[in-house]
């Protein structure tokens, strides 16, 4: 019975690893190859949600909801790109961090003038709504499944990507040494609005899988942005394989840090204690995490070389 | 006129102003200025110790909330359990927000650039979790407090033009601390490792110490911030400490000018009376704030002091 | 033989596989200027890294004044009197020549933590500071920020700072980089009328310079030390002819 349901919040912590994975795959690559700070991110992550379930309400297409969700966020995330990004990319970093707080005040208001101000109803669809059994008499809801599967493939292809072909490459020699790039013949411009774009489609894909799961509401984004934030921290900045397993850490700590402290404290604290203490802490874990990791690593866990 | 001066004159200017509204909000029949820019100046000292390691430091802290935060709940929780000394709530404020500045800066500062604008902001949002999480003291919901901080004989902070007073009073002695503090021999090193830490490394300073002692000094500055909040609102809730809250902080202090102490007190007038406007045009203010503030990042990083010619220019002896 | 100011023991230093340190060990006696030439590339930057304390050594020590320095930082070792100027400038920009000296002499004040008093009208601060631009010839441009000043005016800033911590020994890395001739004389006069009130150790490589006030010389070639004593002996040294012109002979 235990093993049950260990096993299923381990997934449960598995698949928010693979949901923040996502989102933090897409800010450090724009990061370590434009250096730039974007905090809007978590919007384009809103963005995707928001039009993937509003889709998937219209038409009843899964994949379709998807598709329009990658397309229509990676408009927007062009079009801020060429708008607003253009003009800071040689700034400092407090720049574009208060820039693209601007950005997030906007996107959070435009969202609800759009649909409203409630949550926005997103479902599981139906052919992904029945259980699996991973292990034997453990059920576990194929959907989350299928987001733990999906972030595996995406990761592995990233990681072709950046490692085995012509535009890895542009995408690694841009981290290091923009000027090189550009004095080669490649354009730098469309090389970074092709990062932003792909970056933006991950947040939004990992946002239009994790409608059904978590509430689409305005300012969803901002709170997982953090976290991405963290995953990044730890893992270090501009490493997708840090991104990865900082991701997979940081959503499993979370996950059975809040499920299993509050009962865990009640076994030696009085309830009214365990009831208060337990999710205080649950709620610190992952930042004592933090701070553990930085403090035996500035840098993270897989700093990249110095530029 | 030089920077300096006129940075003079819009302090004495400022301070004027706030000391003469409330006689001429009453002769107008507007109390609600007195409401409005008691809140103004709250967030006015939140912004100006902001500005002492933002402006002057270099230090990018985007959880700058969290300290408000605290101050608030010192000041709440202690009300909770019927402690209404003001003495001791302000310095439970104080302290707890010192203590916890000291932590947090301790890890953080030890990092820098980019990481340390991503660490300062996760312990922000940790610390409002905490908050939202603690259900004794109203977690979500948040809390009311029943009483203002009693300071005896001296003070009866329940009117609210004593209240606008006591704040107006905290502000000009946290912009006349600021001010000894920046010109000061410690003030010096602070600027120094802003501008060229490497410099004063090899000069034989160990910036990291000072550095953590600003953070300490700024973080238990906005704690008083936060009780006086606590005062003016008689209300907790962890909203306060969110990060979108140190976000605007900071807008404030940009907004203003930052590294100019007056700067950020401008920006919290600009902000909050901009912000005020725009809600009562349309419930979708945020939807024009936000590309205004865009804008201003883009265009005008010297803020409102820039654009007087205040802001400390390169050919000064500022 | 006086005892050394500053001595290296067996210093090794490699990044991957270049050497750039390659078992150097010298002596620095103190009141002397002694400069450390060789070719591009020799390794002399970072000899000056490992002795201000930028960059550790992988073996080896480093003594200054007898003590051994090896494991402290580099704000350490300026506070026990051993200095560094930078070969790329690396001054305040924004403050004014007169605060950037200033903040040099506070850092050898003591501790920096007092709150309230003003530093910039602090003449504890400001005469020290004034009188050594006076000395370097600086004295117009107190205060003009530092990041307006001239090449030449920075170089000679930079060398003010180093020299306003009243250090014991100063490693001074190119300080006529980048001057113009008429510059570079003064401040060479400048550098001799030192001697004697501090001890230099100089990278250079305009050799008028080095031989005008250098009282002995190493030579680095390829992170070794092949030569070390005065002008003359290190001029008259085959190993030293062959390293700079031995491959136009051939």
């Amino acid at each position: 019975m235990i093993v049950i349901v260990v096993a299923e919040q381990v997934l449960n912590g598995v698949q928010f690893g693979i949901t923040l994975f996502l989102m933090a795959a897409g800010l450090t690559l724009i990061f370590g190859v434009m250096n730039l700070v974007n905090l809007a991110h978590g919007s384009l992550y809103m963005i995707g949600a928001f039009i993937a379930a509003a889709t998937f309400n219209a038409v009843h297409s899964f994949l379709l909801a998807i598709l329009a969700a990658l397309v229509g966020t990676a408009a927007v995330g062009i079009v801020i790109e060429v708008v607003v990004f253009r003009s800071l990319y040689q700034r400092d970093h407090l720049d574009q961090v208060l820039a693209t707080f601007g950005l997030i005040l906007f996107f959070n208001e435009a969202v609800r003038m759009i649909w409203g101000a409630t949550a926005l109803y997103a479902q599981v669809p139906q052919f992904l709504s029945g259980q699996v059994e991973v292990l034997p008499g453990v059920p576990y809801p194929a959907y989350r499944l299928a987001i733990i599967g999906v972030g595996l493939v995406v990761a592995l292809a990233i990681y072709l990507l950046v490692m085995r072909t012509r535009i890895g490459m542009l995408i690694r020699a841009g981290a290091s040494d923009r000027t090189m790039v550009a004095a080669l013949g490649v354009n730098i411009t469309l090389l970074y609005t092709a990062v932003f774009g792909l970056g933006a489609a991950l947040a939004a894909l990992s946002g239009a899988l994790a409608g059904p799961i978590f509430t689409v509401e305005s300012g969803m984004g901002d709170d997982l942005l953090i976290l991405a934030f963290v995953v990044i921290v730890i893992g270090g900045i501009g490493s997708i394989r840090g991104a990865f397993i900082a991701a997979v850490l940081v959503g499993v700590v979370d996950t059975i840090g809040r499920a299993f402290l509050r009962p865990l404290f009640a076994l030696f604290m009085s309830g009214f204690a365990a009831d208060n203490a337990g999710p205080a802490v649950a709620s610190m874990l992952i930042y004592v995490l933090m701070a553990t990791v930085l403090f035996f690593r500035p840098e993270g866990l897989f700093p990249r070389a110095k530029r | 006129m030089t920077a300096p001066r006129i940075r003079l004159v819009v302090t004495l200017a400022v301070l004027a102003g706030l000391a003469l509204l409330p006689p001429v909000s009453a002769a107008l029949g507007q109390d609600f200025y007195v409401d409005l820019f008691t809140r103004i100046m709250i967030f006015a000292i939140a912004a100006v110790s902001l500005d002492l390691i933002l402006g002057f430091g270099g230090m990018v802290s985007f959880g700058h909330a969290a300290y408000l935060g605290i101050g608030s709940y010192a000041v709440g929780i202690l009300a909770y359990y019927h402690i209404d000394n003001g003495y001791l709530q302000f310095g439970t404020a104080i302290a707890a927000s010192a203590l916890i500045a000291l932590f947090i800066g301790w890890v953080s500062l030890r990092t820098s650039g980019v990481y340390f604008i991503m660490i300062t902001l996760a312990f922000g949002q940790m610390i409002y979790f905490l908050g939202e999480s603690v259900n004794q003291f109203g977690g979500d919901n948040g809390l009311n407090i029943e009483r203002h901080s009693d300071f005896a004989a001296f003070l009866s902070l329940d009117r609210p033009v004593t209240l606008y007073y006591f704040v107006f009073a905290w502000l000009a002695l946290c912009l006349g601390l600021g001010w000894r503090l920046v010109e000061s021999r410690f003030g010096m090193v602070i600027r120094g490792a802003k501008s060229n830490e490497t410099r004063m490394v090899a000069l034989g300073f160990h910036t990291f110490r000072y550095k953590l002692v600003a953070f300490v000094i700024a973080g238990a500055m906005a704690g008083v911030a936060g009780a006086l909040l606590a005062n003016l609102t008689l209300f907790l809730s962890p909203s306060i400490m969110h990060w979108t809250r140190s976000g605007e902080i900071m807008m404030m202090v940009i907004l203003g000018g930052m590294g100019t102490l007056i700067g950020p007190v401008l920006g919290a007038i600009a902000y909050l009376v901009l912000e005020n406007a725009l809600s009562g045009f349309t419930e979708h203010w945020q939807a024009i704030l936000g590309p205004f503030l865009v804008l201003v990042v883009i265009f005008s990083k010297t803020g409102l002091l820039g654009a007087a010619g205040a802001w400390r220019t390169k050919s000064t002896h500022a | 033989m006086p005892e050394a100011l500053l001595a290296t023991r067996q210093l090794r230093k490699r990044f991957g596989g270049l050497v750039a340190t390659d078992d150097v060990s010298v002596e620095i006696l103190p009141g002397e200027i002694h400069a450390v030439i060789g070719p591009n590339g020799a390794g002399k930057t970072t000899l000056i890294a490992q002795l201000a304390g930028d960059l550790q050594p992988d073996s080896g020590a480093i003594l200054f004044a007898g003590q051994d320095v090896t494991g402290l930082t580099a704000a350490d070792r300026v506070r026990r009197g051993l200095a560094r100027s930078f070969q790329i400038t690396n001054v305040f920009r924004e403050f004014s020549a007169l605060d950037n000296v200033s903040l040099a002499v506070q850092a050898s004040a003591g501790h920096s933590f007092h709150f309230w008093r003003s530093a910039r009208r602090d003449p504890a601060l400001r005469e020290p500071a004034e009188t050594l631009l006076a000395e370097l010839g600086l004295s117009a441009r107190l205060g003009v920020a530092a990041g307006n000043l001239s090449h030449s005016e920075k170089r000679t800033l930079e060398i003010a700072m180093v020299l306003a911590s009243k250090p014991r020994l100063v490693l001074l890395d190119e300080p006529l980089a980048g001057m113009a001739p008429e510059d570079s004389r003064r401040m060479v006069q400048r550098l001799a009328a030192l001697k004697g009130k501090v001890t230099i150790l100089l990278i250079e490589h305009d050799m008028d310079a080095v031989f005008a006030l250098a009282d002995r010389l190493t030579v680095l070639v390829y992170g070794r030390a092949i030569a070390t004593g005065t002008p003359d002996v290190v001029r008259a040294n085959e190993a030293v002819q062959r390293a700079y012109f031995g491959d136009e002979a051939e």
